[in-house]
């Protein structure tokens, strides 16, 4: 196992250094996101009520706000540039459209979370009350601004939409900033990660004052704090689930292979039912006659209702997506008859070829050549990606890990919304302080919530590979020219310095913590 | 000849380099950072000095990942041919702001496992490194750098399909080994030293810290003088990259870069005008009593940083030179953005003026009067 992964391609150790930069960026960003609209929450009510108390619960936050962001600040700049520095060639494939949106999170957002967070932290004596709290809820909306725009970027990898090819650039070239930014998917996928972030951050506050409650230390404060995170967590979680709901519908649509590995659906079916609990068939693969679960119980019928809103519609699996030949509505609304992954290979290859047959057509100023071979590269443009394929089942993402994920990050997502309807019958029915069992539960919500969010991302990253750009770019043509060792090296002084790091914050964080709000014997 | 493209190549040309001269100015962060032991020599003192930088450090990094965000925005071959080739330049510059942004808000903190001289050697090799590296990248504007472009590699399938590629194994480490780039580095570190030191003078109300503010002023001026006219000479006498407008053809030109300034005379009040501001921004603090030299020097630094990346920039010259294949060079018409996306984002930049307006606003409200460690000391969230 080492030496695979120690000979493995400058793909692998790409990948794998994106995903561990991503990893331990989403350790921190989600509570920023969240913690700083509760933190706005607490210090509006200091503002309106003039409660020294509220403005201690706010500082308190703040401080745990603080350090977490410092960290996402630390790990969140290697992302930006490693799309120049390990996925070179996407850059200029895709940089028109792609780069936009990077710009514009840094002009829009990272300035206004980075100008105001100084005031918050260090502008109590500087500024009257209310300018004070106009920054933190400036910084609030800065880094949610924030995430606005890398979503979009990144929903735009998941669905390309408001773009052409242009040949005598031999890139994608933006041709609708609108259908850019209000791409479905983009919308979706912001609301859907952010409202992820909030629940993530109510449920570290409820689990951080089940603590205090557990010590019996600070009670006021843990209550109260309890009761906002509470509320404010199960309005998230009703936002959740209606994205969660749009984000299945959005896969289903625009990528069905990843659907299909979320649900481990080799053969597909009409009422397709949707899997609760199961267990794929280990070793499972493509065509080799085991059945696709060892043990599955499901809904029927549910999956191709969330994928198709009708209870019979058929939904493929990962095998009728590589052999072709299933009937699918295309985006025109249009019956199509699905095309083998193989045809899609050669298409892609047709398309690429045409390419190199214009660029040379050109170069000789033979325009009636150019033209042929642009209309020929168009008409198979939408396979492109594939062209550069070896295999159709080269297509197939990881299907256990996807799997499994989907199913850590749906049944957490419920279990958190009965937390937040528990924690505030607790508080109303005046029980939050003496049902040991329950604090119990909240506290060790606070892993949980960050398996689950890792997760979310897992399904959606790992689930539409091998693409970097969906059907347009596979990872191994987006890749930078450089050493599998040099990434391989990177890689580990990644993992190390993010990892004492991290070490560092949680110790740090766990210190501030016992340390408490001081609210009582003040 | 589409005007209105042109017209936004170099648009976006202008406005990449001022957001690279305003990272220089704010680079008085990392200067600063160098400086914690020798203007500092009490605990108290070196408390107060951290903190009257930790609570700038992030417009210096804001800044740096804003001009990484439209740099590839605006020039995506750049970004994808300079970051993705001198691999090691460019990740080591990235580790070095790394572990800055963890270090001020840990370093006072209890159990912070390393230690608070750990994190305080992370904002000196921040200060240090940080600014030597991107000075010496820069420099590879003026001098080039070893890379290929081929877009139709794109079409190779079986083959290489990357589209840019590094043509030594060094993968941009072999910079340092040409003098003049180091002498940019060195003169961008000096710089920020000098700019960390007014910025001490202007910002801290403690005579000790301002008086040894004021020998670090000496000590840094000259070496930066003496980098930084080396530099100035070197590229103002060497042939630099010229392009040929209509066909697009590169070639060595003898004087290229002075005879950039002649020929753009704004360009050069700009450059003159910056060394200028920061030659009175220093000068006047090192003989009397003042403490506005940071503002004189840093819009110094801002306009000199700007002459020399216009001058690199426009011109028909190529921003970013291939010595191993000169028609593979970079120039702004040949590696920017459709003119579709670079209007979209022309829109977008009528809102920086407003961006502008509230940093100038925090700052002035966050430093209306000088920072003593009292106040520190009575500070809940100091550094």
């Amino acid at each position: 196992m080492i030496d695979s992964i120690l000979t493995s391609s400058v793909v692998e150790w790409s990948r794998l250094q994106f995903a561990l930069t991503a990893i331990f960026h989403w350790f921190f960003v989600p509570l920023t996101l969240g913690l700083s609209f509760m933190i706005a929450i607490m210090e509006t009510i200091y503002v309106k009520t003039g409660n020294e108390f509220w403005k201690r619960v706010t500082k308190f936050w703040m401080t745990i706000f603080g350090i977490n962001f410092a960290i996402g600040v630390a790990t969140g700049i290697i992302l930006e540039f490693e799309f120049g520095t390990n996925w070179s060639n996407y850059s200029w494939f895709v940089g028109d459209i792609f780069g936009a949106p990077l710009a514009i999170e840094g002009i829009l957002a990272f300035f206004m979370e980075s100008t105001f967070i100084a005031i918050m932290f260090f502008g109590w004596n500087k500024l009257s009350k209310r300018m004070h709290l106009s920054a933190s809820w400036l910084t609030a909306f800065g880094a949610n601004i924030s995430a606005l725009w890398i979503l979009v970027a990144n929903g735009w990898m998941q669905y390309p939409a408001g773009m052409r090819f242009n040949p005598d650039t031999a890139r994608n070239e933006m041709a609708n900033f609108w259908e850019v930014l209000f791409s479905p998917v983009a919308i979706n996928k912001f609301f859907h990660t952010v409202t992820s972030a909030y629940v993530l951050a109510a449920i570290a506050v409820i689990g951080i004052s089940a603590w205090f409650l557990l010590k019996k230390r600070e009670k006021e404060f843990a209550k109260k704090s309890i009761i906002i995170a509470a509320t404010f967590g199960l309005f998230s979680s009703a936002a959740l689930l209606w994205t969660g709901d749009g984000s299945a519908y959005q896969v289903a649509q625009k990528q069905p292979m990843k659907l299909a590995a979320m649900e481990g659906l080799y053969e597909g079916k009409t009422s397709a039912g949707l899997s609760v609990i199961g267990m794929i068939t280990p070793g499972k693969e493509y065509n080799d006659g085991k059945d696709d679960y060892v043990f599955n119980l499901h809904i029927p019928g549910f999956l191709s209702f969330l994928g198709y809103r009708d209870f019979n519609a058929f939904v493929p699996g990962i095998n009728n997506l590589i052999e072709g030949g299933y009937e699918y509505t295309d985006e025109n609304g249009q019956k199509q008859i699905a095309i083998p992954v193989q045809e899609k290979i050669e298409r892609g290859r047709f398309s690429i070829a045409a390419l190199a047959e214009y660029k040379e057509a050109k170069e000789k100023g033979d325009e009636a050549a150019a033209a042929d071979a642009r209309r020929r590269l168009e008409a198979d443009f939408k396979y492109f990606g594939y062209g550069y394929l070896s295999n159709p089942t080269d297509i197939i993402p990881h299907v256990p890990l996807t799997f499994y994920s989907f199913r850590i990050m749906v049944g957490l997502g419920i279990f958190f919304i009965l937390v937040f309807i528990l924690a505030l019958w607790a508080a109303f029915k005046q029980k939050l302080e003496n049902k040991r069992w329950m604090l119990y539960v909240f506290l060790w919500s606070i892993p949980l919530v960050y398996i689950a969010s890792q997760c979310g991302w897992i399904v959606a990253e790992l689930g539409r590979q091998p693409w970097a750009i969906q059907d347009l770019m596979p990872t191994v043509a987006a890749v930078s020219r450089i050493d599998a060792g040099a990434v391989m090296t990177t890689f580990f002084l990644f993992f190390a310095l993010f990892t004492i790091l991290l070490i560092a914050e949680i110790k740090i964080l766990l210190t501030q913590i016992k340390k408490g709000p001081k609210i009582e014997n003040s | 000849m589409d005007t209105t493209y042109i017209f936004l190549q170099h648009y976006w040309w202008f406005l990449v380099s001022l957001l690279g001269a305003l990272l220089v100015f704010l680079l008085f962060v990392q200067g600063g950072q160098t400086l914690i032991y020798s203007i500092g020599k009490t605990d108290d003192e070196r408390t107060v000095v951290i903190n009257v930088l930790g609570r700038k450090w992030e417009f210096t990094f804001t800044t740096l990942v804003t001009f990484g965000g439209a740099f590839f925005a605006s020039f995506p071959l750049f970004y994808s041919t300079s970051f993705g080739g001198a691999y090691w330049v460019w990740m080591a510059i990235l580790i070095f702001f790394v572990i800055q942004a963890v270090s001020y808000e840990f370093r006072a903190k209890a159990n912070n496992l390393l230690g608070k001289k750990t994190y305080e050697t992370f904002l000196f090799l921040n200060g240090m490194l940080g600014t030597i590296l991107l000075g010496t990248a820069v420099a590879t504007f003026f001098t080039g750098s070893m890379f290929s472009v081929d877009k139709m590699n794109l079409t190779n399938l079986g083959g290489n399909v990357v589209i840019s590629g590094w043509e030594t194994p060094y993968h941009g480490l072999e910079a340092v080994l040409n003098p003049v780039n180091v002498a940019l580095g060195l003169a961008v570190f000096f710089l920020s030293r000098i700019l960390g030191s007014l910025y001490f003078i202007n910002s801290v109300e403690n005579s000790n810290i301002t008086k040894r503010a004021k020998k670090q002023l000496w000590y840094n001026t000259i070496p930066f003088l003496v980098f930084f006219l080396f530099f100035l000479v070197a590229i103002l006498l060497r042939d630099g990259f010229a392009v040929n407008p209509d066909t697009g053809q590169v070639d060595m030109e003898s004087y290229k870069y002075f005879n950039n300034f002649i020929q753009m005379p704004i360009v050069l009040i700009v450059f003159l005008a910056g060394v200028l501001l920061v030659l009175y921004g220093v000068g006047r603090s090192l003989f009397t009593n003042w403490a506005k030299g940071i503002w004189f020097a840093g819009i110094g630094t801002v306009l000199t940083v700007l002459g020399l990346l216009l001058n690199v920039g426009y011109n028909n010259t190529s921003y970013y030179p291939s010595t191993y294949d000169l028609q593979g060079s970079l120039t702004i018409f040949n590696s920017s953005s459709s003119k579709f996306t670079l209007m979209v984002m022309s829109y977008v930049s009528i809102l920086v003026p407003f961006v502008l307006a509230y940093i100038v606003y925090a700052w002035r409200v966050m430093n209306k009067k000088k920072i003593s460690i009292d106040e520190i000391k009575n500070d809940s969230h100091a550094y």
